[in-house]
Parts: structure tokens; sequence; C-alpha cells
């Protein structure tokens, strides 16, 4: 926190995006965008496919510019790198055959990044210890990671992605092609996560069921728009149809949260938002 | 295929011990980057920048320049040119696909040309370690020590970069700049290899030591260990078997190579049934659970 924050009430947010504006050839994905993330805030993003999600993870991690505007993480301008960013990828299990075991993978991320001769420091060895046990991957943490399942693999996802202490902590699609059983596994491990260290959260999904107990907010985009707010502000008929510009409607039901009516060209109706 | 005694046998090593020296090192180094080219998926690349690297050479032959040069030429300029228009591997197999006959009938039409002696000309393809003179020998061996040390300082961001990208990349390590060192080190490794094993041959050293090693472990650690253990026993036990008979060299590490392949295949094999009957026994879900 710094130090003209400390008499506010809110504290200095970890993630900031002042007037962002991001489009390809022609096409806006979104623009206009403010949003700052607390410590300890669990964004959900959602969108269809190609509504900008990764991009917009991508600009966080320094990887794309924007059009317009900045994004800066804990007061300085997003860059390549920044030490205490963790980052999931969109899920692609990993092939048999890769030389890779469970623990290599967390490895990767505590040293990868490290010039010179390969050779991991006792503390490397530790911490990386400490990571498995913490996601409760130890019993498989030395088998192949072609061999693991995708929720073993995910496991290990969160593992490495923790590995530099992340105040801020960057998922894309984290429970892509996991069970119901799994999901619930890698979203809560994230979730406690926030809630022992006060990492942000900024979690891209198709579905939020999953998370939707865990969420603060959830920025939705969609038809080069996007809004803004708690679940209950946004997963709502007037919203989204204002969002989508035609009607739509949020089904819940049993506690899961279901929008219909979405336009064709979003391949989106039957997910869930 | 020894027809020599002992004394001969051991006056022919001190003769050869700077090949021998050059071989033991190029097998270490082509132990070593095999990780990497079985991990990026370069196989075919050695083999379209070695008929390059064969070209090079070929011209330098005929033009009475310095032999190793030429070489170096080729395979740089194969591997800038695979580095530069070949980021995705679609690409990458169809520019290698075209460069690897035009830079073969390259070689062959500056061999054509050649007036000298005929040796010269097969050993580009088919390896001539015994015939490279002593000053040669140092160049192929500082390059092949430079090599390995540039290596060892690129080692962790080459091989996140090489397994996981996506987050190595927004981990800050800079993936461009690491395939271009990787392709220039590749292109030095082969350069060196087509003047030991010859342009034909070089898979046997920069890929099948790694293939096999990939073949029995998993470890990131262990893996490059048996590579380079393989790669060293090949080119220096070929070189031992060698120097005995009449034969070319090539054809003993050719073969060593190959016959480690083989029983890593099959101690892999044995190992993967032994995991997966231990996977399938009584069910997944409790394996995992205790
Ligand atoms: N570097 C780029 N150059 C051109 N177009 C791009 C680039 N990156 C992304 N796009 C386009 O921007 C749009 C948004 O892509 P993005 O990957 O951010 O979507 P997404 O919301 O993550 O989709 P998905 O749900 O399929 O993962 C897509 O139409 C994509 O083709
Ligand atoms: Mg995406």
């Amino acid at each position: 926190m710094t130090p003209d924050t400390l008499g506010s009430e809110r504290p200095a947010p970890v993630l900031s995006i002042r007037g962002g504006a991001l489009g390809f050839g022609g096409r806006g994905l979104w623009s206009g965008l403010d949003l700052d993330i607390a410590p300890g805030e669990f964004l959900a993003v959602l969108g269809a496919n190609g509504s900008g999600k990764t991009s917009l993870l991508r600009a966080m991690l320094g990887q794309q510019r924007l059009d317009a505007g900045e994004v800066l993480v804990a007061g300085h301008p997003a860059r390549r790198g920044a030490r205490r960013v963790g980052y999931i990828p969109q899920q692609k299990i990993v092939p048999p055959g890769t030389p890779l075991r469970g623990r290599d993978l967390v490895m990767l991320g505590v040293n990868g990044h490290r010039w010179g001769p390969p050779i991991a420091t006792r503390a490397d060895h530790d911490r990386v210890d400490a990571l498995l046990t913490a996601v409760g991957a130890d019993a498989y943490a030395d088998r192949p990671l072609g061999t693991l399942s995708g929720g073993e693999q995910q496991r290990l996802r969160v593992a490495q992605s923790l590995a530099d202490d992340p105040v801020l902590l960057l998922c894309d699609e984290p429970l892509m092609s996991l069970d119901l059983h799994h999901q619930r596994e890698v979203s809560e491990l994230i979730d406690a996560r926030r809630r022992d260290h006060g990492t942000a959260v900024v979690f891209v999904t198709h579905d939020v069921n999953p998370v939707l107990g865990m969420v603060d907010r959830i920025l939705y985009l969609a038809q080069g728009r996007f809004t803004i707010g708690t679940p209950d502000e946004v997963l709502r008929d007037d919203v989204l149809s204002g969002l989508y510009g035609t009607s739509v409607e949020v089904i819940r039901s049993r506690g899961r949260v279901i929008v219909v009516g979405v336009p064709d060209g979003d391949h989106h109706h039957e997910v869930i938002a | 295929m020894i027809t020599v005694d002992w004394e001969t046998y051991v006056q022919l090593l001190a003769l050869v011990q700077n090949s021998i020296i050059a071989a033991a090192v190029l097998g270490i180094l082509g132990g070593l980057i095999g990780v990497f080219v079985m991990q990026r998926d370069m196989a075919f690349a050695v083999h379209g920048i070695s008929e390059l690297s064969f070209a090079g050479a070929a011209a330098a032959l005929l033009l009475g320049l310095n032999v190793v040069a030429g070489s170096l030429v080729g395979s740089l300029v194969a591997a800038a040119l695979i580095g530069l228009l070949g980021a995705r591997a679609r690409d990458r197999n169809s520019i290698i696909g075209v460069l690897m006959p035009f830079g073969l009938g390259l070689g062959i039409l500056f061999l054509a040309l050649y007036p000298g002696r005929s040796g010269n000309k097969f050993g580009l393809l088919t390896g001539q370690i015994i015939s490279v003179d002593i000053p040669q020998l140092g160049l192929l061996i500082t390059i092949s020590v430079l090599v390995l040390l540039v290596l060892i300082v690129v080692w962790r961001p080459l091989t996140f970069d090489s397994l996981d990208p996506e987050v190595a990349h927004a981990r800050g390590v800079p993936g461009r700049p690491l395939s271009f060192i990787f392709m220039v080190l590749l292109g030095l490794a082969v350069a060196v290899s087509v003047q030991v094993i010859g342009a034909l041959l070089v898979l046997a050293l920069l890929v099948t030591p790694a293939a096999a090693a990939l073949r029995v472990s998993s470890s990131p650690v262990l893996v490059p260990v048996l590579s380079m253990v393989f790669g060293f026993v090949s080119a220096v036990g070929g070189i031992l078997l060698a120097i005995g008979g009449s034969l070319p060299i090539s054809p003993y590490i050719t073969t060593i190579s190959f016959a480690i392949y083989v029983v890593c295949r099959i101690v892999g094999s044995r190992r993967l049934s032994a995991t997966s009957r231990r996977l399938s026994a009584p069910s997944r879900r409790t394996l995992e659970a205790t």
C-alpha cells in the first residue's frame, strides 16, 4: 500500500484501467473501460467467444498495447514479466511425452525466467514443495505432466501461478474442460488464495456458476460494449438486454444462473453466464 | 572390424586424439542441444540446415576457401531463414522442405565442379573427422564449447519458452530473441556436426540421443544428462571402433546411437506399461485419493 492511501478507507487498487480501448482491424472490442480492482477482490470476466477477454488479460500482462487509455498494476504501467502478477493461461492439455513432471511445471514458475546454469537452489526446491502442498498436488507431483488428468494439471497450474506470491492473479478460463467436481476444487483453491493473502483475482470464464458464490463483481463484455457490477446488478434481464441490444432473459434456478436469448452471432446461447 | 594389433591401435589413437576430443565435445553438445530440438519439434529443421551447411562447405571447397567457414555460413543462413520465415510449425516445415533439396542440389553441383580428390567430396556428406587437420579441429572444438556455454546460460528460459510459452512470455521470458539465439546455436552445432559425421547423418548426433533419453525419462535433469552420455558414447565409441579398421566412422556412430535408441524404447515401453498397470488397478479415483 502506498503511504498516501493509508488514511483513506479504500486501499490502493491492485489494478486500474483508465479509459481503456482496444480493437482489431477496425472492430472495437471495448472502449471507455474504467476499472479498479481492490486487493482481495474477485472479478469475473464474462463474454462470448471473441469478445476480447483474453486480449484484456494480455493488456494486463503488458503483452497487448491498448488503442487508448492505460493499465496500471500496483500503480505502475503494466509490463511483461512483472514479478507479482500470476497467470494461468487458457487451458491446453499438455501432450503425453512432454519432458516435464508436475513439480517441474511449478519449478518453471519459480525459476524458469532466470538465466545462468540451470541449478535449482535449496530455496527453489522448498518453494516448489510448499506450492505443491498448498494445492494438494503432492501425490502426483513426480508423474509426467502428460499422464495427468485435466484437473490435476490445472491444480499444478494454480501452484505455478502462485510462485512469486502474486498480488494479482489472472486466470483465463481455468475451469474449461473440467468436470463439476474439479471445477469446484480449482475455483476454491483460487478463492482461498485471495482470502488468505489478499490476492486480487481476474477470472475469465464462460460459465459463472462455479464461481458465483465467490465473485465480487462481474465485467460482462458483449457487442463491443461492456457492463460492470455485482452479480445482482449485472445478471438481470434489463441490464443484459440493454448490453446485447435485444431481449435477453436471465433464469435463476436452484442457485444456478442461465442466460437465454443471446443473439446468434455470439455463439453463446446455451452457455450460461 | 579391428584388423590391427594392440600396439598399432594405440599409436593410431595418439594420431587421432584431436579428432576424439572433437567428437567427444560434439557428442556432448549434440546430446544437450538435441533436448531442445525435441522440445521445439525441430528435427526436420536440423536436417534442412545440414543440407545448406553442406552446400556452403562444398562451395568453400570449390573456391579454395576454409571448408568449416563455408559450412558455418551455409548453416547460419539456413537457420536464419527458417527462424525468420517459419515461426509457426506448418510454415517452418514447408520452408525446410523447399530449402533442403535446393541446398543438397547446390552442394552436389559444387562438388561435381570440384577438380580435387574425391575423398573430400564424400566426406562432407558422410563424415570425415579423421581427415580434418589440427587447426580446423581446434576451430570445431572452440565453436562447440562456445555453443555449450551459451546453451547453459539460456537453459532455463529456453526450456520455459519451449515447453510453456504462454506463461513464459507472461513471466518476462523474451520469446523471439530466445528463438533467434537458439537458431544460431543450432546452426553452429549443425555446421560442426557436418564436419564430423557428414550432412546426411547429423540427426544421429543431434536428435537420436535426445529422442532415446526421452523414452526412458521425463525428468528435466535426467533427460539432458542421459542424452549427453548417449551422444558422447556414440561419437567417441564410433571413432574408437573405426580407427582400427578400414570402414568410415559415420556408420559406427549412427549404429551405436541407433542401438541406444532401440534399447531405450524397449526399456521405456516396459516403464510405461508398468505405470498404466498401476493406474488401471482398482480405479483411478481411489488411487488419487490415497
Ligand atoms: N493480435 C491480434 N491481431 C488481430 N486480431 C486479434 C489479435 N488478438 C485478438 N484478436 C481478435 O480479437 C478478438 C478477441 O480475441 P480474444 O482472444 O480476446 O477473445 P476471447 O474473448 O478471449 O475469446 P475466447 O472466448 O474464444 O477465448 C478476436 O476476434 C480475435 O480474432
Ligand atoms: Mg480467450
